[in-house]
């Protein structure tokens, strides 16, 4: 099993007055096809573990390995650059652009990586749109569009790239009970259909359970289990 | 980049009004920077050709810049003598056929050649002290000041019979004399003669029309009993602003004081440079201030879209795309508003144009405002007011390229 994700003694530490620790030497590794789940009390560092690992913020300690390439002395253009290929991110909230349309929102990450044609672009945005039970809301723009179909719209983003890794904060946070099911379903579908790792940080204890293995975090250091 | 600009055009687009306000800031400062400097430009114009046709472009003299040495100083070099009685030399321009001819030879307009001597006109017991001027009527004619300023006559009378002069009215109000009337003119040496009044001229100048007479050159040089002697060669260039040039050269090749018009009034042009000054530094203002509503509306937007550049950041846009991002939004505000402003500017100086006015002092001329069109006030207006808003933009451009999107995205949940 190749290892894309690999994480030694990651310290994450806020430089306030009185130095908050985030995240604590949290050691892992994670493979392909992995479906991972992140859990923990609030306040446990399951945000800011995820963020370090998508390249969002910067680690105070430790060393990050994705897909074998190390990620301190990267300067800021390849950080970028990692992120837009390798990682797809899904947030509690959508994020969406609200002036574009659906379809023009999941273009942004291909246009930004600029890898296919613009016709091209715009076949893969539809069909994996479509494939999320999309169709029929292409040129919407995400006010248009209820809560759960929204949160679709993001998924088909991050995946917008075709990258490995999928890293999802509380994607089903701010839904009810029936879309939720429906988000889960399709998260598990990219790892089992798709061949993706996804990292899902969740308070939802029967959710996590139903995925492939667990992390779970205590006061920014991981809980031996 | 296709891509940055679509997201430029939609953060604009998306604050209508505010972007509209900030294009009207922008245009009314590029608007009215324009017509501005298109009057003082006009104005400017309009004085430094005045005071152009006033005067020849340049006046070669029979005198020196440094007193001529004197044969003693020459033969003893190395003592200091005082109290030397200097030589009388021959007065006028040495051998002027040859100084003519040469000039006529690369000089880029006309030249007239003159013999100006001191004199005294009378008439009916009156004296009035006066520069009696000769001159050669059929080449004074391109190249004199006061050809257009003729009450009566033209230079074209002294050629006609016996001994005429053309006076200032003034002078001749003072004689008393008018036109026909036969007046004597004494020159230093003692010379008198009898001349008639052919011509009256009124320039408004007063040291002018009250203390020149001209003759023709045959008569002065009579007067004067220097038979052939000029002292003064007049040059009207095609183009005015070529005189120092020619000044030098001919003041290097002939020795004699060749003074170009710019340093005969050198003050004045002095103080033209200072009005300048002061022109772009308003310009600069009013553009600052543009600058300044260009930099709120770019501010605003960067911090109304502080979670889109966390998204975009969290997709894979790096600052540099941040930073360019804001910069093309001020710059694009900064063209729109160039673009109208050129329009508003244009209208405003053909209102401008359209103005017209009667002189208080003599309540005789009606006047327009003087206005100068020049492409290079809207290029300057316009360019001040792109790098006023690439400033305006890029400083909150900077601060949203190093937003953190993990402190917004924080924030949102």
């Amino acid at each position: 099993m190749t290892v894309l994700i690999e994480a030694e003694n990651l310290t994450r530490i806020l430089p306030e007055t009185v130095p908050v620790t985030l995240v604590k030497d949290v050691s892992l590794s994670i493979g392909e096809k992995e479906f991972v789940a992140v859990t923990g009390p609030s306040g446990s560092g399951k945000s800011s573990l995820l963020y370090l690992l998508g390249l969002l913020d910067h680690p105070t300690n430790g060393t990050l390995k994705i897909d074998g390439n190390d990620t301190g002395p990267m300067n800021e253009t390849e950080r970028a650059r990692t992120r837009l290929a390798m990682l797809g991110f899904v947030f509690q909230f959508h994020f969406l652009l609200p002036e574009f349309t659906v379809r023009d929102n999941v273009e942004i990450p291909m246009r930004k990586l600029g890898r296919l044609s613009r016709p091209q672009m715009r076949v893969r945005a539809t069909e994996l749109l479509e494939s999320l039970g999309l169709e029929g809301h292409l040129d919407k723009l995400p006010e248009q569009l209820s809560g759960g179909q929204r949160q679709r719209v993001a998924v088909a983003r991050s995946l917008a790239n075709d990258p490995p890794i999928v890293l999802a904060d509380e994607p089903t946070g701010s839904l009810d009970t029936k879309n939720s099911d429906q988000v889960f379903h399709i998260l598990e579908t990219l790892v089992r259909e798709r061949g993706k790792t996804v990292i899902a940080v969740t308070h939802d204890v029967e959710m996590a359970a139903r995925m492939d293995r667990q992390i779970h975090l205590v006061d920014g250091s991981i809980e031996k289990s | 980049m296709r891509l940055i600009l679509d997201l430029a055009v939609t953060h604009i687009a998306g604050r209508g009004r505010q972007t509209l306000v900030a294009i009207i800031g922008v245009a009314v400062g590029v608007g009215f920077s324009i017509a501005m400097a298109a009057l003082m430009q006009g104005g400017q114009d309009d004085f430094v050709e005045q005071l152009i046709n006033t005067m020849p472009h340049v006046q070669i003299t029979d005198e020196h810049r440094t007193p001529p040495r004197q044969p003693a100083e020459e033969v003893f070099d190395t003592v200091a003598i005082s109290g030397l009685r200097p030589r009388d030399d021959r007065r006028g321009i040495i051998n002027p056929t040859a100084a003519l001819t040469w000039l006529n030879g690369w000089v880029p307009g006309r030249l007239a050649q003159s013999l100006k001597t001191q004199g005294v006109i009378r008439y009916s017991s009156r004296d009035i002290g006066a520069s009696i001027i000769g001159v050669d009527p059929e080449i004074e004619q391109g190249v004199s000041p006061i050809v257009d300023d003729f009450r009566a006559g033209s230079f074209a009378g002294l050629r006609a019979g016996g001994n005429n002069i053309i006076i200032g009215d003034t002078m001749a109000g003072r004689l008393g004399a008018g036109l026909g009337d036969t007046i004597t003119a004494v020159s230093s040496n003692g010379q008198s003669r009898n001349f008639q009044i052919v011509g009256l001229f009124h320039t408004g100048t007063t040291a002018r029309d009250e203390g020149e007479a001209y003759v023709l050159l045959k008569n002065a040089q009579i007067l004067s009993e220097r038979a052939n002697a000029i002292n003064e060669i007049w040059i009207k260039l095609d183009d005015p602003n070529t005189a120092p040039t020619v000044a030098h050269r001919a003041e290097a090749e002939l020795g004699y004081k060749a003074v170009a018009w710019q340093e005969a009034n050198e003050a004045i042009l002095e103080a033209l440079v200072i009005r300048n000054i002061i022109m772009y530094t308003v310009v600069a203002a009013i553009m600052l201030v543009a600058g300044f509503g260009i930099f709120n509306i770019i501010s605003t937007i960067t911090h109304e879209k502080a979670r889109d550049i966390a998204i975009l950041k969290s997709l894979g846009f790096r600052e540099h795309d941040m930073r360019r991002l804001f910069l093309i939004e001020g710059v694009a505000i900064g063209a729109a508003g160039s673009a109208i402003g050129w329009l508003l500017g244009f209208l405003l100086v053909y209102a401008l144009a359209q103005v017209r006015f009667e002189l208080a002092a003599t309540g005789r001329e009606m006047t327009r405002l003087p206005i100068a069109w020049s492409i290079l006030h809207y290029l300057l207006a316009a360019g001040f007011a792109l790098a006023s808003a690439a400033v305006a933009g890029y400083l909150p451009a900077r601060r949203a390229a190093k937003l953190n999107p993990v402190d917004i995205i924080r924030g949102a949940t």
